[in-house]
């Protein structure tokens, strides 16, 4: 008999998170709960001056008279903001000097998740720059000093407000203001660490910028802002990814990222997110409330690419401010839900200048008893004339207990815009299937044939090591379905 | 809530006989006094402002009118029933003695039917202007199908709104019984009219088998607000179209709601609106598939001109257990002026696998390549565009398949388009 949906269904189920594990590192953390006292606390403990100090308080004052937004089509029990650890970081006796001073345990964390921070072991040509993020700070980053020759700056945020300050001053809070919702200014509040990372005029990144965000310990929140400015004419491509160990509580994530792209700059920004999703019966798992957006100047261009397939709920709208002329967005999208997952996740393109264009490309997979819904915007305002945009939200069902939705809001003030929405939903064709068992291809492949067929346009999109890592990932998101 | 308490309290109705069962009415006037007005912040009405309706002082006024040869639509035979501000006129309607087809106004309806058919689906919770319809209803028509009726003449209705500051409020039900056949026009008007409300629910019942066709126009020219409501009820193997041409209007908003409850029913909505000075046409539709095996098609055309503001929200459902669903959505609008504004929000809400569905929603201009085609064969550029237009929204009056109704539409089309064409 062939490999029926039910059998699928269960394998999907049983398949293991391969992340899962949690290593032993003593941690320096601050007491649970929120309060001025925490944002002094973290402050102090990283030497903040005393404008951002000022910012925090702020931004604290703000989130107080804020409520949690529950427009989105997600169902998760709030969390309580006073039970959660807002600092830890793994203890360290001091700065580490170079590559030798990090602690054993740590390095077997990152050899387990597959980071490798050797600089002297990497093979030519597939030179990644990599930032580790666990918990509340940044552990270790690579290729600085070859980065320095360039008068690029990457380095971790607490390091960039110590080294840089003009230039977080500068920037931070431009795109995604503290005000801007709920989770944004819990952030602007009470954020720790995260990457900032700094490209010169005219200057082309030689190498793949990436950072890798982890959670560790229990009980905690994380909180990471990364900012990426690209000066003039500059080139960068960023990689983001991220796991969590398996716990029965859920974890709240709540990050920023704001991306600046200066005339004729371009950004590639790709995600490949793959927080604890909890297990098969829904429990745990992070909450991932993610702000992410990026401003794009004349002649400018970001790119956003994201193969989500962690998290219990994901609540996520990658977005773009065309501000400049001949400005370009792009969002490609993959979203895996299983089991009990849910995300409600797309982007905004919110075009302001004249000749603008976007593109969003956004693919939803549902199995199990999840939910997947993308939510868009893309707004044409009154002065972006011949502004352009094209939006494609496929949707693929596995089983026939889970949902897929889409919610797109398109607005439209100009007369010379073109926008073009269209989204289907539907399952893998019988035939197909059919097809590919009569060429002797076995309905697991036959499935993980279509699958990828159907996510390449997205993953085409990511920088070839990216690619493969995402393409394995979809495959254990899908075990038992993809090969 | 105060505003609305105050607003429906400015509503004087004396003299006049209000046909909906007191009950119903009791229970929408204490909603009333609980719910405020729709703001934009209120998710269905993101882009629809109501203040200037929620501001207005109106009263139910009982005028006569000499004629409606204007409204009624040459070449039908059928029966004619002319509504002026929510009341009947019998001396302008012509109530012909037809086999298998039951209809009147509800003024000269029996109780025992209004209680049976009224109100099934309308949702009053938290639904200011449904409440409104049910606490204020002064007429309007029942119609019911006999079971294996076919009713070969188009039923027309004419609603005209006139005077200054006037509410019509319009109760219309419609039964389809078994294997029934059927074609309803709904026409409304504005004659010498500002400022009026239009507030309308139409209730509609498709048994099994059955299928019903309503075309509706909405010309109550740029100063007036109509608010319109229909709550559709399929059974089994039924069929359901619906057509709305929205021609004039200061605020139009559509509600169609439609429950699909049988397995095999096949829906099509279809919705077609030229806007322009600063007329706002908002139209809102949820399919709700809750069985198996159904079909829904809409397909929503606009041309937007001068200040104008259009909506278009449609909603697919397709409930856990409804395998099987074919459900097509289309929305097209084309910008005439830069100070004219569209909102298109096309949702698929899919619980189920075995599924196709799908939803598209452009937004754009004239191809100005075909504009340069026509003139360059001596065509100007005012009849290029109008042939362009034409074309575009042609292919939802397309869909009327009662010839001299399409006619009907696709002339007052060109009048509001101001072109001709032999």
């Amino acid at each position: 008999m062939a490999y029926t949906e039910n059998e699928l269904a269960k394998d999907l189920q049983n398949q293991e998170y391969k992340f899962g594990f949690v290593t032993n590192i003593e941690a320096d953390q601050a007491p649970k709960g929120l309060n001025e006292d925490i944002i002094r606390f973290i402050s102090a403990k990283k030497n903040e001056p005393e404008w951002l100090l000022e910012y925090r308080l702020n931004a604290f004052k703000t989130w107080l008279q804020m409520t949690e937004p529950e427009w989105a089509h997600v169902h998760y029990e709030k969390p309580n903001f006073q039970d959660i650890i807002y600092y830890s970081a793994p203890k360290q006796k001091k700065k580490y000097e170079s590559w030798d001073d990090v602690e054993p345990e740590l390095k077997e964390t990152m050899k387990k998740l597959g980071i490798s921070m050797d600089e002297q072991q990497r093979l030519t040509g597939t030179n990644v720059a990599v930032d580790f993020v666990m918990d509340s700070v940044s552990v270790a980053t690579s290729f600085k000093a070859k980065l320095n020759e360039l008068g690029i700056i990457f380095c971790s945020f607490s390091d960039a407000v110590q080294e840089h300050p003009e230039l977080v001053k500068k920037y931070m809070g431009t795109v995604v203001p503290h005000t801007d919702n709920f989770y944004a200014a819990l952030n602007s509040a009470v954020f720790t660490d995260g990457s900032f990372c700094y490209i010169p005029k005219g200057v082309r990144c030689p190498m793949e910028l990436s950072t890798y965000f982890r959670i560790n310990e229990g009980g905690t929140g994380q909180f990471e802002r990364t900012l990426v400015v690209a000066d003039e004419g500059a080139y960068v491509s960023y990689l983001e990814g991220c796991t969590a160990p398996q716990r029965d509580e859920n974890q709240l994530h709540a990050a920023v990222v704001e991306l600046i792209a200066l005339d004729n700059a371009e950004i590639k920004y790709s995600t490949v997110q793959n927080w604890y999703p909890g297990d098969a019966e829904g429990k745990g798992g992070v909450f991932n409330f993610v702000t992410k957006r990026g401003l794009c100047e004349k002649n400018a261009k970001i790119s956003w690419t994201q193969v989500e397939t962690g998290s219990a709920v994901t609540w996520k709208y990658p977005s773009c401010i065309l501000k400049g002329e001949n400005s370009i967005g792009e969002f490609y999208s993959v979203a895996v839900t299983n089991n009990y997952q849910q995300a409600d996740t797309g982007t905004k393109m919110i075009h302001l200048g004249k000749n603008t264009k976007s593109t969003i490309i956004s693919k939803g997979i549902s199995a199990g008893k999840s939910h997947n819904s993308y939510r868009g915007l893309v707004q044409i305002h009154k002065n972006a004339a011949n502004a352009r945009n094209f939006s494609q939200c496929d949707s693929l069902l596995m089983g026939d207990t889970c949902g897929a939705h889409t919610f797109p809001y398109i607005e439209c003030k100009n007369s010379s815009a073109k926008i073009e929405h269209e989204a289907t939903t539907s399952k893998i064709g019988e035939d197909q299937i059919f097809y590919c068992l009569q060429r002797g291809i076995s309905e697991e492949k036959a499935i993980s044939l279509i699958v990828n067929g159907y996510c390449k346009e997205v993953l085409n999109q990511l920088p070839m090591e990216f690619a493969v890592e995402a393409q394995k990932l979809l495959a254990i998101s899908l075990e038992g379905s993809v090969g | 809530m105060e505003e609305t308490k105050k607003f429906h309290e400015r509503i004087t109705t004396d003299g006049y006989t209000l046909v909906l069962p007191q009950g119903l009415r009791k229970k929408s006037f204490e909603i009333l006094n609980e719910t405020a007005f729709p703001t934009t912040k209120t998710e269905a009405w993101k882009y629809t402002r109501t203040t200037r309706i929620s501001n207005g002082t109106f009263q139910l006024v009982k005028p006569e009118i000499n004629s409606v040869s204007d409204y009624l639509i040459e070449g039908l035979q059928g029966n004619v029933l002319v509504f002026v501000n929510g009341f009947y006129q019998a001396e302008l309607s012509i109530i012909k003695d037809t086999k298998g087809l039951l209809v009147s106004p509800l003024t000269e309806t029996t109780q025992e039917w209004i209680n049976a058919h009224s109100n099934q689906q309308v949702q009053l919770e938290g639904e200011v202007f449904n409440a409104l319809n049910t606490a204020f209803t002064t007429d309007g028509v029942s119609i019911e199908i006999a079971k294996n009726a076919i009713i070969k003449e188009p039923i027309q209705l004419i609603y005209v709104t006139t005077g200054t500051a006037v509410l019509s409020s319009v109760r219309n039900i419609i039964v389809a019984n078994e294997n029934s056949d059927a074609t309803i026009v709904m026409g409304y008007y504005g004659e010498r009219a500002d400022s009026n409300f239009t507030n309308v629910v139409t209730e509609i019942k498709v048994k099994q088998n059955a299928s019903l066709s309503i075309h509706k126009i909405q010309h109550e020219n740029n100063t007036n607000f109509h608010i319109n409501t229909e709550t559709v009820s399929q059974d089994r193997d039924s069929r359901f179209s619906l057509s709305t041409s929205t021609f004039s209007g200061a605020i139009v908003r559509n509600n169609v709601y439609v429950h699909v409850d049988g397995e095999n029913a096949e829906t099509n909505l279809y919705g077609l609106y030229l806007t322009d000075e600063k007329q706002l046409v908002d139209n809102h539709t949820v399919i709700d598939h809750k069985v198996p095996n159904c079909n829904s098609n809409e397909l929503y055309k606009g041309v937007l001109d001068g200040q104008s503001t259009g909506v278009f929200n449609g909603k697919v459902f397709v409930r856990e257990q409804a395998q099987k669903i074919n459900a097509f959505q289309s929305n097209g609008n084309v910008l005439l002026s830069d100070n004219a504004s569209m909102n298109s929000k096309p949702e698929l809400e899919i619980y189920a696998d075995d599924v196709k569905c799908s939803h598209g929603s452009t937004t754009g201009q004239i191809d100005e390549e075909a504009i340069f085609y026509l003139r360059a064969r001596g065509i100007s550029e005012k009849s290029a565009k109008s042939l362009m237009i034409n074309g575009f929204v042609g292919e939802v009056v397309e869909q009327i398949s009662n010839e001299i109704i399409r006619e009907h539409i696709t002339k007052l089309m060109a009048k509001k388009l101001g072109y001709s064409f032999e």
